[in-house]
């Protein structure tokens, strides 16, 4: 834009500013894969890279590290928290948009505004003292009887029921990630035009085909972006489930089980973490999950903005 | 534009100067522990009000503490675990015990009354290696015969991140069981054969109060004020003691602090007759040639001695015997510090 423009000394003053700006989030992320990187070579040499990601060992005492049992929570946890966050945040979206009456939208986006902006401590404190009494006392007990004829299926609810399990932790989860979807399938849904909905009404669709055939195949991608980014989301929440996960080293079957995420891990021993090594395979495991969630939100823009280009033009 | 920025500039510059300078003088800063946390906290303020010197005391973990005051970032570093001679010689560093605390085994056993439970050592470790698995296996049956135990399985309640309660915990285990030896160790975190994880002596606490027949173990304030039912547990003289003020200084009292080795020692199985069995010494540790620093910290620390058992008792702290607190004084002179 700015070729022919005259430059007066603020807009020079004005520009290198908000040019410093934007480059220190470059800075800001290089320096910390550097610092990860660096921090963490001690156990990159130890442990190595592969044999660090496929290791279900995590022993302090004999300071022998790996990755695997982290990954696997983590992963297990955001996936449980998707699977239930999902339907309930696209009925979000497709009544404000669709269904809604007008009066009522303002409200329910407030209230989903809301929801996103609770401190995931306070998801953790409620997670411990109210929600997990009340599934190990009352949801998981029923479960576990529920299922205990069909095979298969009684594998995720074998054990104890403690309501300090994956079940619970996926649960705060996804109420935790609900608003993102919610928020960003609604904004995608927004992207449809109206002409073409108009359309389909007046060629006699009803209000569910409308959303089934033209709202849903038109918003598929942005959709889906806006999931990756709860999933980024979920990937990285640490206080909401640290409380209830109980952080414990194990490839689980059984949902009720404890289990340790990579953050949580962090969380729990980073400050106690009194040898070298054991320090350097916390930065390790970080390290980990950087890459992950940079590979996941990479993907969620990517398809964001090829949703972007098709629609919007 | 131009004086708008310079006055900024000159503002940012006053901001980031000028505390630093004032303050340094009767500034002391300490990090570590986080288990004294409230005590160190309630005598810097006491301090605070008493001389006008500030001690900024920030809990970020005994890990955190140690790698501070090696790197000297900060005045003094905590740890609950003691530094080993050979890392406080690495470290150029000093250590002394500050304060004693002490971990009890808590239980949750229908109609169970506090002290009702008796345990040796071996069968706390059996129970926590997950060998002993149900309330009235014979073993715990034979040193209980007047209580009525049922066939409740045991769950238990251990630390989910790492800690020093832990570290002292485990500690006790190595040191009365070959087998937790060689199985699981000790240190801030272990890998538990069996049981739940919960964060946080207070996650510990909820976890027992809430789940039938469990087991778990804490540090003896959290004991006391969530009212959980806790168990005798016999000390190294033979007998059964229940945790108290008492039986932790009979412990502090008969343990063998030992200047020469900057006071090394894990309080385990102590031998006096009334010693509480799992109890353990916090320390401060300080950075060897910052002679001035060292100077302030150990005169907060001398009054902390002289006037701050009551309100470490008030936190159910258990203050240093007097015996010790004249071994430390003589360690301060000795290091030139006092």
């Amino acid at each position: 834009m700015a070729v022919t423009v005259k430059r007066n000394p603020g807009d020079v003053i004005f520009l290198s500013i908000t040019a410093v700006a934007a480059c220190t989030v470059i800075v800001f992320i290089i320096g910390i894969l550097f610092v990860l990187i660096k921090e963490s070579s001690l156990a990159i040499d130890k442990f190595g890279v592969i044999d660090f990601l496929i290791s279900t060992d995590w022993d302090p005492v004999k300071e022998s590290f790996g990755a695997l049992t982290s990954i696997y929570g983590t992963v297990v946890t955001t996936a449980l928290s998707l699977v239930m966050a999902i339907p309930v945040a696209l009925g979000i979206a497709v009544f404000v948009t669709e269904v809604s009456p007008n009066f009522l939208k303002g409200p329910i986006g407030i209230a989903i505004e809301l929801l996103a902006a609770i401190p995931s401590i306070i998801y953790g404190m409620w997670g411990l003292f109210t929600l997990s009494p009340i599934m190990g006392n009352t949801i998981e007990p029923f479960l576990k009887s529920a299922t205990a004829d069909i095979p298969w299926v009684n594998v995720l609810f074998q054990g104890t029921p403690m309501g300090i399990d994956i079940l619970t932790a996926s649960i705060i989860l996804s109420i935790m990630i609900v608003p993102f979807t919610a928020s960003i399938a609604r904004d995608a849904f927004n992207l449809t035009p109206d002409v073409v909905k108009e359309s389909a009404y007046a060629l006699g669709a009803t209000k569910w085909e409308v959303i089934k055939n033209i709202v849903f195949p038109y918003s598929k991608l942005g959709v889906f972006g806006g999931i990756l980014f709860s999933l980024g989301r979920a990937l990285g929440e640490t206080m909401a489930v640290a409380f209830v996960l109980g952080n414990k080293h194990q490839i689980f079957t059984s949902l009720f089980d404890s289990a340790a995420t990579i953050t949580v891990t962090l969380a729990n021993e980073f400050t106690e973490a009194d040898k070298d090594v054991y320090l350097a395979s916390l930065f390790y495991l970080a390290l980990v999950l950087f890459v992950m969630s940079f590979v996941f939100l990479a993907a969620a823009k990517f398809l964001l903005l090829r949703a972007d280009r098709r629609y919007a033009r | 534009m131009k004086t708008i920025l310079q006055v900024a500039v000159v503002a940012i510059w006053a901001c980031m100067l000028s505390p630093g300078r004032v303050e340094a003088a009767d500034r002391i800063n300490g990090a570590g522990a986080s288990f004294p946390f409230p005590v160190y906290s309630a005598w810097a303020y006491d301090y605070n009000k008493a001389t006008g010197v500030q001690v900024n005391y920030q809990s970020i973990g005994s890990g955190g503490g140690i790698r501070q005051i090696t790197e000297r970032t900060v005045h003094f570093g905590a740890s609950d675990a003691p530094l080993q001679p050979e890392q406080i010689a690495k470290g150029k560093l000093l250590q002394f015990p500050a304060v004693i605390g002490g971990v009890v085994i808590v239980v949750n056993i229908a109609g169970l009354k506090s002290g009702a439970l008796r345990l040796d050592a071996d069968t706390v470790a059996k129970i926590f290696l997950g060998e002993i698995k149900y309330w009235d296996d014979g073993k715990i049956k034979s040193q209980n015969p007047t209580l009525k135990l049922s066939h409740d399985q045991i769950t238990v309640v251990h630390r989910s991140d790492g800690s020093g309660t832990t570290a002292v915990f485990t500690e006790y285990l190595n040191g009365v069981s070959p087998e937790w030896k060689a199985k699981v160790g000790a240190g801030t975190a272990v890998k538990w054969p069996v049981g739940i994880g919960a964060k946080g002596n207070e996650g510990v606490a909820n976890y027992v109060q809430r789940t039938a027949n469990s087991a778990g173990y804490v540090e003896f304030a959290y004991a006391e004020q969530n009212k959980l039912t806790y168990t005798l547990l016999k000390n190294a003289a033979g007998t059964f003691v229940g945790p108290s003020f008492d039986t932790f200084e009979d412990a502090a009292a008969t343990g063998t602090f030992d200047p020469k080795n900057h006071f090394y020692l894990w309080l385990l199985n102590a031998p006096g007759k009334n010693a509480w069995p799992i109890a353990g010494a916090t320390f401060i540790l300080l950075a060897r040639e910052k002679t001035d620093a060292n100077r302030k910290v150990v005169a907060f620390y001398d009054w902390a001695f002289r006037n701050g058992d009551r309100k470490a008792k008030e936190l159910v702290y258990v203050p240093l015997p007097t015996s010790l607190k004249d071994r430390i004084r003589a360690y301060w002179k000795a290091s030139g510090i006092q």
